[in-house]
Parts: structure tokens; C-alpha cells; sequence
């Protein structure tokens, strides 16, 4: 019911996202979402990635120090207010969400939002008894073919 | 309850301790003067004479003597006994590369292996001991000094000397020894060792005596549990005597100072003023009962603090911390000594690697302390709330143990350049005390 997100430990300065993607490009990978979350000194690269065994045995290669989390991809519906309703879901079961972000594809209408929740079976539960649909790993990639 | 060797004096009263003292400097001082033309030439400078000097409250009058005069002074400069007198000499060549020779007197060798002997019998050692020595024997003193005390002592000494792991172990084993004398170090390989090839339980080893190496006590307590048995520390300085210028007792929270011997004073290290006890700063040993080499005020380097807390063994001499660095790599930040060695313990022990550097600056007119640490694969999340209150945790530990508010910076793994031999670890841009400590 997840998806595999890469995150990145970047140090804050300038080319460091730069010589990151080049890194990417060099190996070609491609890159489905981003979000950069940063603190004062350094930065985490969230992104989610075409093939994320391959890319983060690259980025160790390479020396970074990167995880490989599970997060919630779901759909909704390209219009206002649909958000609020998977909001409205999560808060209602008392599921804390740490941090989200979201990407459209070529298909009109529908958006799709990454979701980092405290608890993610119990998120996917009252998501899906709710109707929202969720992504496993190869849904996400067959959207992107 | 407890092992002394010599009770009457290491229970004395501390005004008979004091009296001792007392005495003993003002004697010394007075043949010094007489004998060590280098060092009557040092007091003359400082217009002092052995007149002024009448008792311990007296002696932060004295001039102090540091390595460099060791060796301006080297080899018979320092020496105060005639050549007929003096027995041997032991040498180390010292961290730093100076070679230092100390010369004895037969009579100096007694009271240094009674010192050895006092540690050994705080350890639980007894006649009936079997006491095996692995500390290297000839020039360095560890071997020579734990062989002394343990013959004074009266059990069966084992002078093994360093190396051969696999004749240590079969001694060992065959034996029965009950005492280790070795570097921390090698305790544990030692204890490695002896676990891979699973003779832990043919090995009657009770106690170990560690000393002449840094440790600290994650690593006492590895090498408890991998030899079974309880570690004592041991400090000594080849300057001073050797191992037993102080040793631990049952309670292992820091070491005594064989005050009948050696007065311990702890010095600024810049400024050279005496600090109050229980303050932090750079241990400083007058020897006052030595014959061949009895160094006056010598300062050690050695960062420690010393307490006159009652101890529970009954024993009345001071008790000096581990030393926690050295004055060469002390830092001056808002005015409060800062060592790398603290900062460094501070990381392990939150478990970021020791690979690290001090960014000292000048930010309007106040000092910035910054500590730059790597960042490691477990120390890492995808959210920054745990990262942060990682670092949060970090900055918190370091105040602390230092005092001061220092910023921690993640940085990339291996961006920290790794030198070879000693890092590079401090980088100080205030230019404040350039030339004078600089090196």
C-alpha cells in the first residue's frame, strides 16, 4: 500500500542541489516528485524516483547519506476542496501527518499527493474504508509510463 | 574493609599529611637550590630563594618547569644527587617526541615501588597473588614500577613484558595470574583474545592495574566484562617517578595522589595562577621526597580536576580526575576552557562519528563556538523533526559538558578532511592569542 520515497541529507549551500541532480542525470534516473524540507544548516531531499533500488545504491556510492522511507501516494481529484477531504479523513482518525506534497501528471483531473503520516496502516486503513485511492509501488510507476 | 599497603600514611590526618608536606618541601627546595644550578638560576630570575619558601601555602612562589626545560636541561641538568648516588635512569621519548631522562637513587627506587606497591593492595592484591606484569619493561617505567610494587607487596611477580599474546595467555592460563599490569589497550585485546579462544573460564584474573594511555570508562567497561574482573586506573609520569604518582581505589572514582611524595596544584594554563579545588585546569607536581630527580612545580599538561571529598576507602590523599586533555589543545571560548577531547566524548557518546572540527570565531565582539559533525546513515530521517531534535539533543549534551552554548552544524559525510596522523581538528579565527600557545 506504499510507496518508496528517497530522502537525502543535503548540506545548505550553494550547488548542492545542483550537483545532486547531475548525479541523477549522469545515471539516468528519472524524478517523479521532489519536496525539500530545510533547516537552518542543512536540507532533506524528499524525492520519489523511477527506480528507487537503483538510485539509492548511486547516491551511497556517491557518499550521501540517504533513507529509503514508505509514504501514502494518493489520488484526488484536480479541484478545490479535495484535499480537504483526505485532510479531513486523517485528522477525524487522529493520524498525524509530518509532511506532504504533491504532483500532476499528464492525466487531466486528478492530482496526486505524497503523505508522510505518523501511522501509516492505520492512514491507508481510514483512507481506502473512505473511498480514496491508494498507489502501490507499481501503480505509481505504470502512471508515469 | 578495605586494602592499604601503608595505612598510617594513606589514612593519615590531613594535618599530618600536611605536615609531611611541609617539611619536605622546604627541604627540598633548599637542595635544590644548592644542587640544580638550572633551577637556582630559574628562582634567582623570579627573585626567589629557598628562604621564602617555609611551607606548601609558599609554594606558588616557585618557578615552574615545563618539558622544554627537560630538555634545555638534558640529560644531567636537572640532576640533584652526585652520579655515586644514582642507580638507574628510565626514560620515554614522550608524545611529543622529547626525550626524558629521570635518574634514581636506590633510595628513590624503594619509595617509587612502595607507591606501586600502594596501588597494587588497593586493587585487592595480596601475597597471595600471582601479579602479571605486560607493561614493557627497560627504558619505560610501566614494566620496572608495577614489577617493584608488586615484589613489595610480596606476590609472585610475572615479568612478562609487552607482546607475545600468545605466551601472555598461556602464562595466564597455567599460572593462574590473578593481577593484569598493562596499557588499557592491550587489556582489551588481551580480553578479545582470550574470548576467541574461548578460555575465559581457565583464566583467575580478579583485577587489572591500567594505566599510561587514555581510556575511558565505556572502555572499563568492556574490558571488565571481557576479563571478569574489576579495572583499576593507575597515572604516573616518568618526569615525576613512573606509574603510582596516584592509582584508584575500590571506588574507581578517580585516582589518589601519593601526597607524602608528590603536592598537586592545578594551574591556569595561561595565565599560571593556582585554581581553587574542584576546579578544572592543568596539574602541576612538586616531588618532595625524590633524591636523583626532584622536579619542582613541573607542569604536566595533563587537564584535571582534583577533590578533597571523603572518599569511602578511608583514604585521605586528594583524588585527581582522568585527565580529560591536554593544555596544549585548550581552547578559550567566552572565557571558559574548552578541550577537544570533552567534545569528542560527547559525540561518541551520543553516537556521531569522532570525526570532527572546532570553528572558533568573533561574532560582534563574542565568541562563536561551532562544532561541525558529520552526518551518519543512522543518525539520519526523512523528517527533519527528528533530525532536528537529534541536533537539538547534541547542542544540549555539549553545553553540559562544556558550560557554553556551542552551534552544531551537520555536515556531508567524509567533507571533514582526515588527515594523516592528528587531525586537524581546531580552527580558531579570532587571531587573539596568536604566537604565544600557537604551533
Amino acid at each position: 500500500m506504499t510507496v518508496k520515497q528517497i530522502s537525502v541529507f543535503l548540506e545548505n549551500k550553494p550547488g548542492q542541489l545542483a550537483e545532486f541532480t547531475k548525479l541523477l542525470e549522469k545515471n539516468d534516473i528519472d524524478m517523479r516528485a521532489m519536496s525539500l524540507a530545510d533547516a537552518e544548516d542543512f536540507g532533506i531531499l524528499r524525492i520519489i524516483v523511477d527506480d528507487s533500488y537503483k538510485t539509492a545504491c548511486v547516491l551511497k556510492e556517491a557518499g550521501y547519506v540517504c533513507s529509503i522511507t514508505p509514504v501514502l501516494a494518493v489520488e484526488i481529484p484536480d479541484k478545490p476542496g479535495s484535499l480537504v477531504k483526505v485532510l479531513d479523513i486523517l485528522g477525524d482518525n487522529d493520524v498525524n501527518l509530518e509532511y506532504t506534497y504533491a504532483f500532476i501528471t499528464r492525466r487531466k483531473d486528478l492530482a496526486y499527493m505524497i503523505l508522510r503520516v505518523a501511522d501509516t496502516e492505520k492512514a491507508a486503513d481510514v483512507l481506502s474504508k473512505n473511498g480514496v485511492r491508494i498507489y502501490c509501488q507499481h501503480e505509481l510507476s505504470d502512471l508515469f509510463a | 574493609m578495605q586494602n592499604y599497603y601503608q595505612p598510617e600514611i594513606e589514612c593519615a590526618s590531613q594535618e599530618q599529611i600536611r605536615a609531611w608536606q611541609d617539611e619536605r618541601l622546604v627541604k627540598t627546595v633548599r637542595r635544590v637550590y644548592q644542587n640544580v644550578p638550572y633551577y637556582r638560576n630559574l628562582m634567582e630570575k623570579k627573585g626567589v630563594t629557598p628562604d621564602d619558601i617555609q611551607s606548601v601555602d609558599d609554594l606558588h612562589k616557585l618557578p615552574f618547569l615545563t618539558k622544554d626545560d627537560l630538555r634545555d636541561a638534558y640529560p644531567y641538568g636537572l640532576m640533584a644527587a652526585p652520579l655515586h648516588d644514582c642507580v638507574r635512569i628510565q626514560s620515554t621519548s614522550g608524545t611529543t617526541g622529547r626525550r626524558v631522562v629521570a635518574f634514581y637513587t636506590q633510595n628513590d627506587i624503594d619509595l617509587w615501588d612502595e607507591c606501586c606497591a600502594r596501588a597494587i593492595v588497593a586493587a585487592g592484591g595480596t601475597k597471595d597473588d600471582v601479579v602479571h606484569v605486560c607493561y614493557g619493561y627497560g627504558l619505560f617505567t610501566g614494566g620496572p614500577g608495577l614489577n617493584g610494587g608488586s615484589h613489595k607487596v610480596g606476590s609472585l611477580t610475572l615479568p612478562m613484558s609487552s607482546g607475545n599474546t600468545e605466551r601472555q595467555i598461556q602464562f595466564m592460563c597455567d599460572l593462574g595470574s590473578t593481577i593484569l599490569c598493562c596499557t588499557p589497550s592491550y587489556a582489551a585485546y588481551l580480553g578479545e583474545s582470550i574470548q576467541e579462544r574461548g578460555l575465559k573460564d581457565q583464566i583467575k584474573l580478579k583485577a587489572g592495574i591500567f594505566g599510561a594511555e587514555a581510556w575511558s570508562e565505556e572502555m572499563r567497561r568492556d574490558i571488565e566484562e571481557k576479563l571478569g574482573i574489576k579495572a583499576y586506573d593507575i597515572y604516573g609520569l616518568t618526569e615525576i617517578s613512573g606509574p603510582g604518582v596516584s592509582f584508584e581505589c575500590s571506588e574507581q572514582t578517580g585516582m589518589h595522589i601519593n601526597e607524602d611524595h608528590f603536592i598537586a596544584e592545578i594551574i591556569d594554563p595561561i595565565t599560571g595562577e593556582v585554581l581553587p579545588e574542584g576546579e578544572k585546569g592543568e596539574l602541576v607536581f612538586t616531588s618532595i621526597t625524590k633524591e636523583a630527580f626532584p622536579l619542582l612545580r613541573y607542569r604536566t599538561r595533563d587537564i584535571c580536576v582534583l577533590t578533597r571529598e571523603k572518599c569511602s576507602c578511608g583514604r585521605t590523599f586528594v583524588k585527581m580526575s582522568k585527565p580529560m586533555g591536554r593544555s596544549d589543545d585548550m581552547l578559550i571560548v567566552k572565557g571558559v576552557n574548552v578541550f577537544p577531547s570533552q567534545i569528542e566524548t560527547v559525540l561518541l557518546n551520543k553516537g556521531y562519528p569522532a570525526n570532527y572540527q572546532i570553528i572558533v570565531s568573533r561574532e560582534n565582539n563574542s565568541d562563536r563556538l561551532e562544532v561541525q559533525v558529520e552526518m551518519t546513515p543512522e543518525m539520519f530521517s526523512d523528517a527533519l523533526s527528528e533530525v532536528s531534535a537529534r541536533e537539538k539533543e547534541l547542542i544540549e549534551a555539549l553545553k553540559a559538558m562544556l558550560g557554553i552554548y556551542a552551534v552544531v552544524k551537520l555536515v556531508a559525510p567524509k567533507s571533514i578532511a582526515r588527515s594523516e596522523g592528528k587531525a586537524v581538528r581546531i580552527i580558531d579565527k579570532r587571531k587573539l592569542y596568536e604566537s604565544k600557545g600557537a604551533k
